[in-house]
């Protein structure tokens, strides 16, 4: 392989003997890191998503440097460098649609580790830890979202700290400290700033425990079955890096249609008004990718055994909904991975994604309209339901009953019906061709 | 005062969302721009109509505090005529050596001064409500310069059972249908510099689209830049495709 060469470069030698960096990024991205050949292109979102922190890492800290945290000049700052910083609007805009590009690439990763069963032994740790990313990156947005001032950011935080006052007994205390006085102010913002630029790099430093947690057994892969030795795998170098970066290059062509022919498209247009107090917007909506977890709150319009308000038990049962993903590895106890074995399973995982995406369209509509006659409340209350059954009843149930599929003996095996050879296992790619 | 505010925030929030229930049905009729698409472009001769627009009738009442007379020269103005019309306006300066504040008249580098010297008086003559900067407004409202031509356009006779409060118009556009604003452009309020004429349909597409460039005077750069990177990235995303194709040929 080429990087034999480069070993034997003499500053190479010297600094790898001293920190053998050579060797470590070798066997993490590189020829030294066998990885199952079957994967298919839905295990190309975790690179995408490293690709998009890293993007709003640099765009953020070069709008940091022109932003203004304060409410009386944050909405004209931000105004600043969409028209005198040059390629500002560039860098606005890759920022603001980053953001939502992240969470579509985060929700499918999320959402293909749920079909292929990648949370099970031995990997849960690596799930969990994907968990807490999306947990610190739902914070960050959200606390991003506020920035610039506009209408949707003041009653946008407005409305989700407001969640807080629902704890029983202090939490009017609470949440005045939260905001830092008696109401969402200059000190609010303040502190969401100084937390939306500290949070990135705690969630980067949480990838490098996911790709730790990654590397211990590698990556699950569409059969859901272990690999058995070199004749299932692939080197990561030349084979996944050249995958990637094919796949980040078809990320990038979509990304940046948005940022430059639609940029505003996933944005709500009341954030161009400044934030004013005393107005409030007719329809407060939160960013998209929140939208289904704001159906899930607002589904509950009822108390709840007149014990728990209903405020309270829409706080809960919002919060619920993510921190549910963490108990995943421990619902689903079935030995069968892959959905490609699990029939019934498969049938009930796009029934959940059905009403994930009804949640969705269901936040984004306002509480008292209706569709077609049906009021959104309902509808919103029939797919929470399913989204809970899912996992607290189907999920353990499938583990006792369902019959699987018989799984591959390996993933050579299925692999190699095609007619194709044992190349793969064998091959010296990459030689001069 | 702070214990007031959240009342007061209820109260506004019911009297919108009964406004919301109004509007319903309110359409706003798709029109072409030639900015739209990612080829879009402004109209020079259409921006300096608008501008016209703004400064004849508009600014009486709107501000448009992030347009500096500077960025005039994106409309096709030169280093001379933004000069000139900057000159036009009076700007308050200072303070000055002895603490006073003075007037002169006005610089390339100033902003479009307000029509009110603040929100309360501006609030104060226009009957309770200030009327909003424009700057932004193109992106501040959904379907923004289609919203922009349909509310200029959008004033007619109340229909008989329709009380109207006082000192406010009917608006087939405007959430609601009772609109602060007085219908602003009639027939030949201006008479245009470059010989345009001036219907009504034709003054509230030029206002419409001359908010557009204010509300995102970057917008060409934008798409003309997109379209380099596109193209950049498309031939890198093939070559990309070429060399995964190569490097997986024997791998099955």
């Amino acid at each position: 392989m080429s990087d034999k060469g480069m070993m034997n470069n003499p500053v190479v030698k010297w600094i790898e003997y001293r920190l053998p960096i050579f060797s470590f990024m070798d066997h993490s991205i590189g020829s030294g890191y066998p990885t199952p050949k079957n994967l298919t292109y839905l295990w190309n979102y975790g690179s995408l998503a490293g690709i998009a922190l890293v993007i709003m890492i640099i765009t953020g800290i070069m709008l940091a440097m022109q932003y203004t945290p304060h409410v009386d000049y944050a909405f004209d700052s931000v105004e600043r460098i969409m028209r005198d910083v040059n390629y500002g609007w560039m860098l606005r805009y890759i920022h603001a649609n980053g953001g939502s590009f992240f969470f579509i690439v985060v929700y499918i990763h999320v959402f293909r580790g749920l079909y292929f069963g990648s949370y099970k032994a031995p990997r849960e740790l690596l799930w969990i830890l994907g968990v807490v990313l999306l947990m610190l990156m739902m914070a960050t947005a959200f606390m991003g979202y506020v920035l610039p001032w506009g209408q949707m950011s003041f009653w946008g935080a407005t409305v989700i700290t407001n969640f807080f006052t629902a704890i029983p007994w202090i939490g009017e205390a609470v949440t005045t400290w939260l905001w830092g006085g008696p109401t969402v102010d200059n000190p609010t913002l303040n502190r969401f700033y100084s937390l939306h630029y500290l949070l990135p790099f705690v969630i980067f430093a949480v990838v490098f425990l996911h790709l730790w947690a990654l590397h211990r057994f590698g990556s699950n892969n569409p059969l859901g079955i272990e690999t058995k030795g070199p004749q299932d795998q692939l080197p990561f170098h030349p084979y996944y890096t050249v995958k990637d970066a094919f796949g980040i290059g078809v990320y990038l062509i979509a990304f940046c249609a948005a940022v430059f022919f639609f940029p505003n498209a996933l944005g709500e247009v009341d954030n161009y008004i400044p934030a004013d107090p005393l107005n409030t917007p007719p329809h407060i909506v939160p960013e998209w990718y929140f939208l289904p977890f704001y159906a899930i709150l607002r589904a509950v319009d009822f108390d709840f055994l007149w014990i728990v308000p209903a405020k309270l038990g829409g706080v809960i049962l919002m919060f619920a909904a993510v921190l549910i993903l963490l108990v995943v590895p421990w619902l689903d106890r079935s030995p069968v991975k892959s959905a490609r074995f699990r029939p019934w399973y498969k049938g009930a995982f796009w029934i959940f994604v059905f009403f994930t995406l009804v949640l969705g369209w269901v936040g984004a509509n306002p509480a008292d309209a209706d569709f077609h006659g049906v009021p959104f409340v309902i509808i919103g209350q029939i797919s929470t339901l399913y989204y809970f059954i899912f996992f607290l009843v189907i999920m353990p149930l499938l583990s006792l009953f369902e019959p699987p599929k018989p799984l591959p003996a390996s993933i050579s095996e299925p692999v190699l019906k095609g007619g194709g050879t044992m190349a793969g296992a064998h091959a010296k790619p990459m030689e001069k061709a | 005062m702070r214990k007031l505010l959240p009342g007061l925030a209820a109260t506004l929030l019911v009297l919108n969302l009964g406004a919301a229930q109004a509007a319903e049905g309110v359409k706003i009729p798709e029109r072409h721009w030639s900015f739209d698409g990612i080829f879009g472009y402004f109209d020079r001769a259409q921006l300096q109509r608008g501008l016209q627009i703004y400064r004849e009738v508009c600014s009486g009442c709107h501000s448009l505090k992030y347009i500096a007379f500077r960025n005039l020269a994106d409309l096709g103005f030169s280093e001379e005529e933004v000069k000139a019309i900057a000159e036009e306006y009076q700007i308050v300066d200072g303070p000055d050596d002895e603490g006073e504040m003075f007037e002169r008249s006005g610089v390339p580098s100033d902003y479009f001064p307000s029509p009110f010297p603040n929100k309360q008086a501006a609030a104060a003559a226009n009957g309770g409500a200030a009327p909003p900067d424009l700057s932004l407004m193109a992106k501040a409202r959904a379907h923004g310069p289609d919203y922009i031509h349909a509310l200029l356009t959008g004033y007619e006779e109340p229909p008989a059972d329709k009380e109207l409060l006082e000192g406010l118009s009917y608006n087939v556009s405007f959430l609601g249908n009772q609109i602060a604003m007085a219908p602003p452009l009639l027939e030949g309020v201006v008479e245009y510099a470059d010989g345009t004429e001036a219907t009504l349909d034709q003054m509230a597409e030029d206002t419409a689209a001359f908010l557009m460039w204010t509300a995102e005077p970057k917008m060409e750069v934008r798409k003309r830049t997109g379209i380099k990177v596109i193209l950049f990235l498309l031939v890198m995303t093939a070559i990309l495709y070429a060399a995964k194709k190569k490097v997986w040929r024997d791998a099955h």
